[in-house]
């Protein structure tokens, strides 16, 4: 039997303008919607059992439910930014069917009762903006959005892009929001959440590009049937980036439980270099790292937790032997000092720490007692901080140094780093002869 | 030096008035996207735009977006200075960014930059000599799958090998 598609069937293959979107169907969703009632459509989503794909994996239709009822207006903020290291999927989605996330935003007001979406989308993504806001175009001069829906139902419904300017912490809800206010984007406290008091103070719900793009199907077929491609309590297909040292690297859709093992062995055909794969980053670049023979799991949201690690944003990086891990958590810390909005005191200063005890670490000067006190500094800012960018700095640092122990250690003891210039791994230079043309 | 250290700040007529009126028509525009009462939601696309226009986000295009929005210039200020987007300092003709987060870095991003660091002749942050090309390290461009990455005056180039990124460089006007 062939796996379904869901999100990917279109790409690369049909013409992702309105017309080509609506030859094969689409819009067709939203007449189905407009038919029903919002409250059943709220149901299907609910049934579907489609949770996050933004991150957290939260039930999308729960969610939804935790609108209060007279509270008027509310908004939908689309979360497009993207921008966990090792995540690029939803891009695709704006570059090859941007109809498809349209037709889940509008979907998603009418059932919700909101007249104002925003996409905020990174400011890195010039091109993929330009591509919404071309669609949108389209989709306003055929009166699909605007005063009426699909230019009949008497729904009102603006859709705007919004360009960030680089910051990763704008992917945070409640930091997006303000970003989206014309503010620096420092996340609020929760509670409470967004849905009771969200942008400009109303109740709004914030989904990730990948997760609205599944209510058009959702929708279309029924929330059950999207439930059966899944597990548990994980409904639906998933994207999936892998990149790093993987022969084929590129975005995958397959059911949200695939084997992680699979996905990299077969799927992206192993390491390049046909080495043994050293470590894995399952779920963007703050989900614990695994080592390489720990990888035969299902990716399924419960399962990796259960595992030791999350599924996060589905961007998976793979790392073969070659690789000086130390030098791999280096890189992560930084980018965690990087981007702490500096907020909280024990993400502003403990990122900065860590950062400066793993490069000294790697540098050859770390001291006995330097990768206990890494440990240290991680537990003290994971839990402390108001959002979740202290905790996704300290799942790295003290996943890496439990599973690779052995080789902070030797770093300590050699007064070296043992794999020296080459700490990034040995297909720099010849990488791209080795795995050719990359997918998607 | 304490009398020296606060100056006045420049005025919004210090700005080229055909450049201010550019801004004004452009922003007309933008700020429709946003509830009547919420103008100053266009805080981030009114100060790109005048960096479009400007070259550079000094405190005079800080004060005349902030004007523009009916909110305050230290509103401006904060939002210019926390997002690496925003130039608030001058910088060169074009803007080249390189990615060096894991994925790129796995891929070779590191030698990448360090060649591009040597044939501009500076450091991280630094602008040519000729005022051509301003050189910056970034974080991830969410161009994992097709890394390593870099924007060229925010254009994506993905797929970079040290020819292909020296290449481009080496077009840049």
């Amino acid at each position: 039997m062939s796996e379904t598609l869901i999100l990917t069937r279109r790409w690369g293959k049909r013409d992702p303008s309105l017309a080509g979107y609506r030859a094969d169907g689409g819009y067709q969703a939203l007449e189905k919607a407009l038919s029903m009632s919002p409250a059943d459509v709220v149901e299907e989503v609910k049934k579907s059992n489609l949770r996050g794909r933004g991150g957290a994996g939260f039930a999308t239709g729960l969610k939804w439910t935790f609108l209060p009822k007279d509270v008027r207006p509310r908004y939908l903020c689309v979360n497009a930014d993207e921008s966990e290291p090792g995540t690029f999927k939803d891009r695709y989605i704006i570059e090859h069917d941007p109809h498809m996330l349209l037709e889940g935003i509008a979907i998603t007001c009418r059932a919700l009762d909101i007249h104002l979406a925003y996409v905020y989308i990174r400011g890195e993504f010039k091109r993929q903006g330009q591509i919404l806001e071309r669609a949108l175009a389209e989709a306003r001069a055929e009166g699909i959005i605007g005063p009426k829906l699909l230019g009949k139902t008497d729904f009102p419904l603006e859709i705007h892009v919004h360009r960030g300017a680089g910051a990763y912490i704008c992917g945070e809800e409640s930091a997006l929001m303000e970003s989206l206010e014309g503010k620096r984007g420092n996340p609020r406290f929760k509670p409470p959440f967004p849905a009771v008091v969200g942008l400009w103070g109303k109740p709004t719900i914030i989904n990730n590009v990948e997760t609205l793009a599944n209510i058009p199907w959702i929708v279309q077929n029924g929330g059950a049937a999207f439930a059966a491609l899944g597990v548990g309590k994980s409904g639906g297909t998933r994207l999936f980036g892998v990149s790093g040292h993987v022969r084929r690297p590129g975005v995958y859709e397959k059911p949200v439980h695939y084997n992680l093992k699979k996905l990299i062995m077969e799927d992206c055909g192993g390491t390049a270099s046909g080495r043994p794969i050293k470590a894995v980053i399952p779920g963007g670049s703050s989900s614990p790292v695994l080592r390489g023979d720990e990888i035969d799991i299902s990716l399924e949201f419960d399962a990796i937790k259960a595992a030791g690690s999350m599924s996060g944003s589905g961007g998976v990086i793979v790392m073969d032997d070659s690789v000086c891990v130390v030098r791999v958590l280096a890189r992560i810390a930084k980018f965690y000092a990087e981007e702490s909005c500096g907020q909280c005191t024990p993400c502003r200063e403990g990122t900065a720490w860590m950062e400066g005890i793993v490069e000294k670490i790697e540098h050859g000067q770390g001291l006995p007692g330097d990768v206990e006190k890494l440990d240290q500094v991680a537990s003290s800012i994971a839990g402390m901080t108001i959002c979740a960018l202290g905790d996704a700095a300290a799942m790295p640092v003290q996943s890496f140094v439990k599973k690779f122990r052995a080789d902070f250690a030797r770093h300590v003891e050699e007064h070296r780093c043992p794999v020296g210039e080459q700490g990034w791994g040995v297909l720099q230079e010849s990488r791209e002869a080795l795995i050719g043309p990359i997918r998607a | 030096m304490p009398d020296q250290a606060r100056k006045s700040p420049p005025a919004v007529e210090e700005l080229p008035r055909e450049g201010v009126a550019r801004f004004d028509s452009e922003l007309a525009e933008i700020v429709k996207r946003y509830p009547p009462d919420k103008k100053a939601a266009a805080m981030i696309p009114a100060l790109r735009l005048g960096q479009e226009i400007f070259g550079w986000i000094g405190p005079a295009v800080q004060r005349l977006a902030a004007d523009r929005l009916g909110t305050s210039p230290a509103r401006a200020e904060e939002v210019a200075t926390f997002y690496v987007m925003l130039e608030t300092e001058p910088v060169g003709r074009h803007v080249v960014e390189v990615c060096t987060n894991v994925s790129c870095c796995l891929g070779g991003a590191e030698r990448i930059f360090e060649h591009l660091k040597r044939k501009l002749g500076v450091e991280n942050q630094g602008t040519s000599a000729d005022g051509r090309v301003t050189l910056r390290e970034v974080e991830c461009l969410g161009a994992c799958g097709t890394a390593p990455a870099m924007l060229v005056d925010e254009d994506q180039h993905e797929r970079l090998t040290v020819e292909k990124a020296e290449q481009i460089i080496g077009g840049l006007k």
